[in-house]
This record gives structure tokens, C-alpha cells and sequence, in this order.
């Protein structure tokens, strides 16, 4: 097991512990830090078409952490985060530029298939949606099945587990047969996380996967994201500052299709740096 | 809450091996299932491709002001024209139109505006579900054995009934789906001013469903244009021009079939040139009558 | 306000609303009038096919329908409806062969084309294509016949028939007769080609309800392209597909005058197809061929029967299909608003 890590100490010069994004100002150095990033965001734009939706944004995720993007509408978050995972250019006519490195490796390489990045970096969608086709057993390991894995022994451990770890197992163990489509709309967002859990990503991105959602069913999800972050980076889009705030260890603060400010979380909400981030946190503008 | 279960390193082990064994496969694939489908839209141009340049290749050089105008020659001769096909043509599925669309457009209003549920208005929607997939044959066979039999001899009527038999349902479908799509708030506001349904519907809501409903007429016309079948039945086909309603009348797409079926070469360039000539009716039109609905739209806009 | 001007006030009202009653009466009739007419025209239609082919089967009963003969001329009248019911089934089939021909081809490949445009291509060209297979749709049915008699049916002999007759001719019967371009096997084809536009916009419709969320939640598992049509969009068009197939084989079913200019047009028992190259015919087909000369009233009368046969044919089919497709958007567009 990794070790807790610490959340850096407000009063000291602890924003060195990660280095800020889009800083004209300065750019610290990591090498003195021994944590990893797992997602190195560089230089990157993210298009509609001639619109430019995201503005040459650096950004540096830290493994096994939970780094959250928060902003107003319009600001670009959602866009940032499909571009981890190569899903932006599905619009049509969308496309993005730069690199984004996953473990050393650009997954905007000409060489890599978005299809295998896609495997080690999942996704959780803002509506629940499970395939209503398939029972909850089918839908967690459409993945598994998709990539060919026919061990039913293997599947079903891999299934048990992912239900476990999406904390839905105790509420569906008996049902696996039914119907996807049967369970409350938490439920069926905790199946989606179990889906995408069940092929064993890297990364988890998450856009605003509570915004549909009852508060039960949210804070469940949000205790759910504190216990996956230990073996998971998380990368989660939110529109509530609030859960930013409850659940992430870092915060990205976009506005318009800049990257403004990135710290820890407890920078970013207690001693914000930019007017503009200071401004949005205490609500002057939404 | 159980913490994350940490025997997930084997599992994603034998998830690696498993996809990059499968990898390629599943690559193949996808490439073969893209190469089919391109290969059928392929499939299905080539046709149309070649319709179009055949009936434009062998149409074009038998069109001539005569061949417009004119009767049919003797038989073989290669002299004369299509005249009377084109006029009744135009009779034939003018009258229909005629017919079809108020009809249609009424029935249309009925289904979205008066009556979304109920026995009557659902019995409605089904048969005229039922009469657009109806066999044109079997709408030749209604115009013989009521109008012609009735009358007592083929005629433009029996022919203009027969068509818009095949007519109206396209034209209650489309209405119905174009007036579902007005927004409800439009009605309502209506209503709040305390105007009559009728008003309403006529004033408000049917403008600004006006091109949609009318793209289904043009399409529906296009339709009939082209059918030969109940013309067979009911208008006989002549040589000669138009001589009243309730006689007989020419129509290219009868006159094409006709022409085709005689040994002549000449017989067969002037089924192409009807062809062709038929085409650009249709094209003409269409084009003709949404033009016309724009430019009303356009001086209303100012 | 006192009694009088309250007095006032409501017959005035009153007035208005009488005046409104008549206006909106004359027009409820008439829209109730239009819809009337449409159950008009279906009564119309029973009428006139029953009634037109009452005295064959006064004449021959039930038989009519199994019986092979046909025979015009007076005093030895025969007539049966059997041959054609194959063919019209047959060349249906050949277009979903001549209309099963059109299926087994057609089917693939309006899939194939639905596909296309609605999964792999960009709307640029995607929205282009559709518009020319609707083109193709709207191409009337005697040009499609023109073209077949004189320009496909060459390829089809040339190109299909002639290396199939030479290769299976002699050992598979399917292929026995000696092919000239005019004959079930060509029927079907055309029958396919004209059919294609009409399954593969219905299919393409159904595709486009399915919720895009349901396709991201299969890219998302890294899915490749014909995967995430295979997990995400076809479970909910399955049966859209098959009611969009049915469609195409009643429209096949029902085609005129495209068949009897390719089919080759042989009466009686000979018209039973033997192999792919036979001639054919088919129920429509033959009443557009011989009315115009229909010798007596029982002749007629046969005729009109032939329709009214493939009238239960084809309504059968339609309901079904219409019942399917309906069906299936529903189903989408349910799971969309969620």
C-alpha cells in the first residue's frame, strides 16, 4: 500500500509540492518532489472546429490523487478532461493538440490507437448510462468480454470485485441478472464506475458524475472517490465547489478556456493566488 | 465501505495479456466491417449513376420542340413526339394533386390538432399507415371497379382519383409529424387571447409548419408523377390530346412503358427522352413549387 | 358594475361566441370530413377488390389460389393463381430472390450503406450521401424499369449470369437455364436496388435515436468503431431493422411495373421457376401485362383476384413491419429523455 500522502501545510512554501499551471509568473521544478505524476498535461488546445475551446494548458496530475477542475459553464473543463482520454475528437468535427503524457508515453502520438489508451484510462459520464440491453453482471464486464477475456472464473472474480469496489455489491449481489436499467439512478452511476473499474484503468475521469444525482446518492459517490484514489488517479470535473473541495487533493480553476490556477485544494480555497480564482471561489460570479 | 480490493495487479496482468492478444484481431475487424459498408454505398451510386446517365445520354438527342409538342407518328416512323403525354401528365396529376392535398392536409390537421387519441383518430393513423404501403396495382384495380366501371369508360378522372388514393396518406403523415413538431406554446398563446381552434390552426400554427407540410406535397407529387400502374387501369392511354374528364388521356410514365415495349429503335429513343423529359418535370416542380414558398416566406419576413 | 351594463357585456359575449361556434363547426367538419375519408378509401378499396373478384372465385372457389392453368381463351378458361405467388414471393425474396433476391442482397447491404452514414462517415459527406439515396428513391419505378430492360440486364447476364450458368449450369439447378438478362434472378436484383434507399433511411432513422451517451459509454471501454455499433446501437435497433427489412420486401412485394418489364413474362404453369434464370412472373406483373386485352369477365375477374391476393400479401407484410419500426422508436427515444 502507498503511503497516505500529505496534504502540503498551508503556511509554508508549499506550493512547491506541485508546480502551477499556466503560470506566466513561475514554474517550480519537480525533481526535489518524489511523488510521480501519472498525467503530464502539455501545451495542449482543444478545438470545435476553428473555435478554440481550451488554451495552451499545462497542467502535471499526480498519481493516486484526486485533482478536480472546477470553473464556471463554458469554461472548458469537460473539454480538458475528454482530451485525457482521447474522446474530444469524437465530435465531430473537434480535434486537440499538444501532448498528453501518461506514464512517459504522448497518448496524442501518432503511433498510439486512442482504442488501447482508452483501456487504461476510463471514464465516468456526467448521466448514468448503463447499457440497457444487458443485466448489471453483462454491463460490468462489457469491457472485459469486448477485449476478448473468456475466462467465466476470471470474469466473474474481476465483476464481483469492481461491484465491490464501486460499493455497489452488497446492494446487487443477488440481481446480478437484472436488468441494468432497474436500479436507482446512484446505483446505476455506481455501476458505470463499477464498468469502468472492471478494466482495470490507471486513471479514472469522472465529469461531474453526482450533477444527476439525489445527495444520497452523491455523497455516497464522493466517499466512494476518497477510498478509490489510494490505487486510482482521479481526475474529476465538477461544476460544485463545495464537493471540489470536500474530495479532491488538487484543484484546477479554468476560466474561458484558460487553465488560471492549479494548487493543492487547500491553496486553491484558503489562499487563492488570482483575483479571478478568489473571485469565483467566494461566488462573486458563477 | 471496504477499501479497494488490492489483488487488482494480477487482474490487470491477465487484462494486458488479454487485449494484446486480442488487439489485432479486433483491429482487423473493424477494418473489414469499414471496407463493407463503404463498398455497399459504393454498390448502391453505381446504379443511380448509371440511370442518370443513361436517361441523359439517350433522352437528350430525342428531344426536339416536336417531339414536346406532337403527337406520336405512325408507328415506327421515329416522327411525331410525346405531346399528349406530357399534357396529360400534367392534367392527371395536377387534378390529383388537386384533390390530395387539401384532403390531406385537412386529415392531417385533425390527427395533431383535434384528436391525439381515441378510437377514430388511432383507426385513422393505422389504415392510412395501411394505404401508403398499399400495392399501386391494387390502387389501379379501385379506379377501374369504382370510376371507370361506374362512368363507363377510362378516363382522366378515374386516373386523377387513383392517383391521389396513393397521394393523401403521404400527405396526412406528413402533416401530422410537421404540426407535431410546432411547439405546443404557440396554441396556447392562441388560446389565451381567446381565439377560435379554427383560427388558430389556420393562422398560427399552419404557417409555420407551411414548409415542411408543403415539402411532403412536393415529394407526395413526385410520387405519383412516376406511377404507372394505376394509369393503366384507369386512364387507357391515347394518342390523342386531352378531350374532357371523363375521357381518356395520355401519360408518360404509360407512354414510357408502351414505347419500351415495341420492337423500334426510334420507339425506344423516345421512351428515353420521355424519360428524361418525365425527370425534369418532376425536378422542375419540386424545385418550382419550394422556390414559391420561400419567396412568400421572404416578403413576409419584411 | 350595475345589472344593465352586465346585462350588456354578456350579450355581447354572447354574441362572439356564437359567431366563433360557426366558424370553428365549419371547420371541425371539415378536418373530421378529411379524416373520414382516409377509412373511405380503405372501405373503397376492400369494396372494389372483393367485388371485382367475386365471380372467379364464384367460378373456381378456393382453387383459384392453387391452381396453375391459365388460359384465356373462351370457352376453355382456366385460371390459377399458384405461379405467380411464387414469383411474386420469390423475386421479393431475391430482393429481400425476385423479392427474396432482393432481400438477401438488399438487406446487407442498405445495413451496410446505414451504417456508413450514420457511424463511420462525418456528416460532410454523410449528409451528401443520404440525400442521394434518397435520390434513388425517388427515382419512379418506370425509369428503374427502362434502365433494367435496356442497359442492367446486360450487365447482369453478361457479368452474373453467364460465368454462374458456365461454372454451376450443368450440377446446380439453381443455375440450370440458359440466362438472357430477362428473368427472375435479374427482377431481383432491380427490385433490390430500388428497395435499398427505402430500408437503409429507415435503418439510418432508428440508428440516429439510439443515445449518443450509449456510444460514449462504449468508447470509453475502448471499444473500436464496429464494436460500439455492435454493443451500443444494435441492441436497441434490432427490431427496427427487421420491421425496416419488411418494409422494403412489401414495397418488392407490391412493384409493378419495374417486374413485368425484366421479368420475362410467361403465363401458366410454366411460370413456376425452375431455376434463378427462369422467366417469371408475378401477381402484379401479369395483371398490368394483360388487362388492357383481358378477353372476358372472368378473365377480368381473375385479374382482379391476382390483387386481391396480393393485397392480404402485402398488408400482412406491412402491418407487421409498420408495428416493428414503431416499436423500436419508441423504445430509443424513451431511453433518450432519461
Amino acid at each position: 500500500m502507498e503511503t497516505k500522502e500529505t496534504v502540503p501545510k498551508r503556511d509554508s512554501e508549499s506550493k512547491d509540492a506541485v508546480p502551477e499551471g499556466n503560470s506566466e509568473t513561475r514554474k517550480t521544478t519537480i525533481e526535489a518532489s518524489t511523488e510521480k505524476f501519472k498525467v503530464r498535461i502539455q501545451n495542449v488546445n482543444g478545438w470545435y472546429g476553428s473555435k478554440r475551446a481550451i488554451k495552451d494548458v499545462n497542467l502535471d496530475v499526480k498519481e493516486k490523487s484526486v485533482t478536480a477542475f472546477i470553473g464556471p459553464s463554458g469554461c472548458g473543463k469537460t473539454t480538458l478532461l475528454r482530451c485525457l482520454n482521447r474522446m474530444h475528437e469524437m465530435t465531430p468535427g473537434a480535434h486537440a493538440d499538444g501532448r498528453v503524457v501518461l506514464d512517459g508515453i504522448d497518448i496524442y502520438d501518432k503511433s498510439i490507437d486512442p482504442v488501447v489508451i482508452r483501456r487504461r484510462i476510463g471514464m465516468v459520464f456526467q448521466k448514468p448510462n448503463p447499457f440497457p440491453t444487458m443485466s448489471i453482471f453483462d454491463n460490468v464486464s462489457a469491457g472485459l468480454r469486448l477485449n476478448g477475456m473468456r475466462n467465466k472464473t476470471i470474469i466473474r472474480e474481476i465483476v464481483e470485485e469492481s461491484l465491490k469496489n464501486a460499493a455497489l455489491w452488497e446492494e446487487v449481489k443477488n440481481q446480478l441478472e437484472q436488468p441494468g436499467m432497474s436500479l436507482s439512478g446512484g446505483q446505476q452511476q455506481r455501476l458505470c464506475i463499477a464498468r469502468a473499474l472492471a478494466m482495470q484503468p490507471e486513471v479514472l475521469l469522472m465529469d461531474e458524475p453526482t450533477s444527476s444525482l439525489d445527495p444520497i446518492g452523491s455523497s455516497k459517490i464522493e466517499e466512494l472517490v476518497r477510498i478509490l484514489k489510494d490505487s486510482v488517479t482521479i481526475i474529476i470535473v465538477t461544476h460544485n465547489m463545495q464537493q471540489a473541495a470536500r474530495v479532491s487533493d488538487f484543484t484546477a480553476f479554468m476560466y474561458l478556456g484558460d487553465l488560471i490556477e492549479y494548487g493543492s485544494t487547500n491553496q486553491i480555497f484558503m489562499k487563492p493566488e488570482k483575483e479571478l480564482t478568489e473571485r469565483y471561489i467566494s461566488g462573486k460570479f458563477g | 465501505m471496504t477499501s479497494y480490493s488490492s489483488s487488482n495487479k494480477n487482474y490487470s496482468k491477465i487484462l494486458h495479456e488479454t487485449v494484446t492478444k486480442n488487439y489485432k484481431k479486433r483491429m482487423i475487424i473493424n477494418k473489414l466491417v469499414t471496407v463493407f459498408t463503404i463498398v455497399c454505398v459504393i454498390a448502391a451510386i453505381i446504379p443511380l449513376g448509371s440511370i442518370l446517365l443513361e436517361v441523359v445520354k439517350n433522352g437528350a438527342s430525342a428531344i426536339s420542340f416536336e417531339f414536346l409538342t406532337q403527337p406520336q407518328g405512325s408507328i415506327g416512323s421515329g416522327r411525331g413526339g410525346v405531346g399528349p403525354a406530357i399534357q396529360g401528365t400534367i392534367i392527371v396529376v395536377g387534378l390529383a394533386s388537386l384533390i390530395a392535398a387539401p384532403v390531406g392536409v385537412l386529415a392531417g390537421i385533425y390527427l395533431s390538432e383535434f384528436a391525439k387519441e381515441g378510437m377514430f383518430a388511432n383507426s385513422v393513423r393505422f389504415f392510412n399507415d395501411v394505404l401508403t404501403g398499399l400495392p399501386s396495382i391494387v390502387i389501379g384495380i379501385v379506379g377501374y371497379v369504382i370510376i371507370v366501371l361506374s362512368i363507363g369508360s377510362f378516363s382522366v378522372f378515374a386516373g386523377a382519383v387513383s392517383l391521389s388514393i396513393i397521394m393523401i396518406p403521404i400527405v396526412v403523415r406528413v402533416t401530422e409529424e410537421t404540426l407535431k413538431v410546432v411547439p405546443f406554446s404557440l396554441r396556447e398563446a392562441g388560446h389565451s387571447l381567446g381565439i377560435s381552434k379554427a383560427k388558430i390552426t389556420l393562422s398560427i400554427v399552419l404557417p409555420s409548419a407551411k414548409n415542411g407540410i408543403l415539402t411532403g406535397i412536393v415529394l407526395a407529387i413526385s410520387r405519383i408523377a412516376g406511377e404507372t400502374a394505376p394509369l393503366i387501369m384507369t386512364i387507357l392511354g391515347t394518342s390523342l390530346f386531352f378531350t374532357g374528364i371523363t375521357g381518356p388521356v395520355d401519360a408518360l410514365p404509360l407512354r414510357i412503358w408502351r414505347l419500351a415495349s415495341q420492337p423500334y429503335e426510334s420507339a425506344h429513343a423516345f421512351g428515353w427522352g420521355s424519360a428524361l423529359v418525365l425527370i425534369l418535370m418532376i425536378l422542375a416542380m419540386s424545385v418550382g413549387l419550394r422556390f414559391l414558398a420561400q419567396r412568400r416566406s421572404f416578403k413576409a419576413a419584411f | 358594475m350595475t345589472s344593465s351594463s352586465s346585462k350588456n357585456s354578456r350579450y355581447i359575449s354572447s354574441l362572439f361566441v356564437v359567431r366563433k361556434k360557426r366558424g370553428d363547426h365549419l371547420f371541425y367538419g371539415l378536418v373530421i370530413g378529411a379524416a373520414a375519408y382516409t377509412l373511405l378509401m380503405v372501405g373503397l378499396v376492400g369494396f372494389s377488390v372483393t367485388r371485382g373478384s367475386v365471380d372467379i372465385f364464384l367460378a373456381e372457389g378456393i382453387e383459384f389460389v392453387f391452381q396453375s392453368n391459365w388460359n384465356a381463351v373462351e370457352g376453355r378458361e382456366a385460371f390459377g393463381a399458384f405461379p405467380y405467388i411464387i414469383g411474386t414471393l420469390l423475386s421479393s425474396a431475391i430482393a429481400m430472390l425476385s423479392s427474396a433476391i432482393a432481400m438477401a442482397i438488399g438487406v446487407p447491404i442498405s445495413l451496410g450503406i446505414a451504417i456508413f452514414i450514420s457511424e463511420i462517415a462525418p456528416p460532410r459527406i454523410g449528409t451528401p450521401l443520404s440525400f442521394i439515396t434518397e435520390l434513388l428513391a425517388a427515382v419512379p419505378s418506370i425509369i428503374y424499369g427502362l434502365w433494367a430492360l435496356f442497359v442492367f440486364r446486360f450487365w447482369v447476364r453478361d457479368l452474373i449470369e453467364k460465368p454462374l450458368y458456365d461454372a454451376f449450369g450443368g450440377s446446380i439447378p439453381f443455375f440450370a437455364k440458359t440466362p438472357f438478362g430477362l428473368d427472375i434472378f435479374t427482377a431481383g436484383i432491380v427490385l433490390a436496388i430500388m428497395i435499398i434507399p427505402i430500408i437503409s433511411s429507415i435503418c439510418r432513422e432508428v440508428m440516429r435515436v439510439v443515445p449518443d451517451s450509449q456510444r460514449e459509454a462504449a468508447y470509453s471501454l475502448g471499444a473500436t468503431r464496429w464494436e460500439t455499433v455492435r454493443m451500443a446501437v444494435f441492441p436497441y435497433v434490432k427490431s427496427g431493422i427487421v420491421g425496416a427489412a419488411m418494409l422494403g420486401l412489401g414495397r418488392a412485394v407490391g412493384e409493378t411495373i419495374l417486374v413485368t418489364m425484366v421479368i420475362g413474362n410467361v403465363i401458366g404453369p410454366s411460370a413456376i421457376p425452375t431455376s434463378f434464370f427462369s422467366q417469371g412472373q408475378t401477381l402484379a406483373s401479369l395483371v398490368a401485362n394483360e388487362f388492357n386485352e383481358a378477353s372476358s369477365d372472368l378473365h377480368l375477374s381473375a385479374l382482379i383476384a391476382l390483387g386481391a391476393i396480393l393485397l392480404v400479401l402485402t398488408m400482412g407484410i406491412n402491418v407487421v413491419a409498420r408495428l416493428l419500426v414503431k416499436k423500436k422508436i419508441k423504445v430509443s427515444s424513451g431511453a433518450k429523455s432519461q
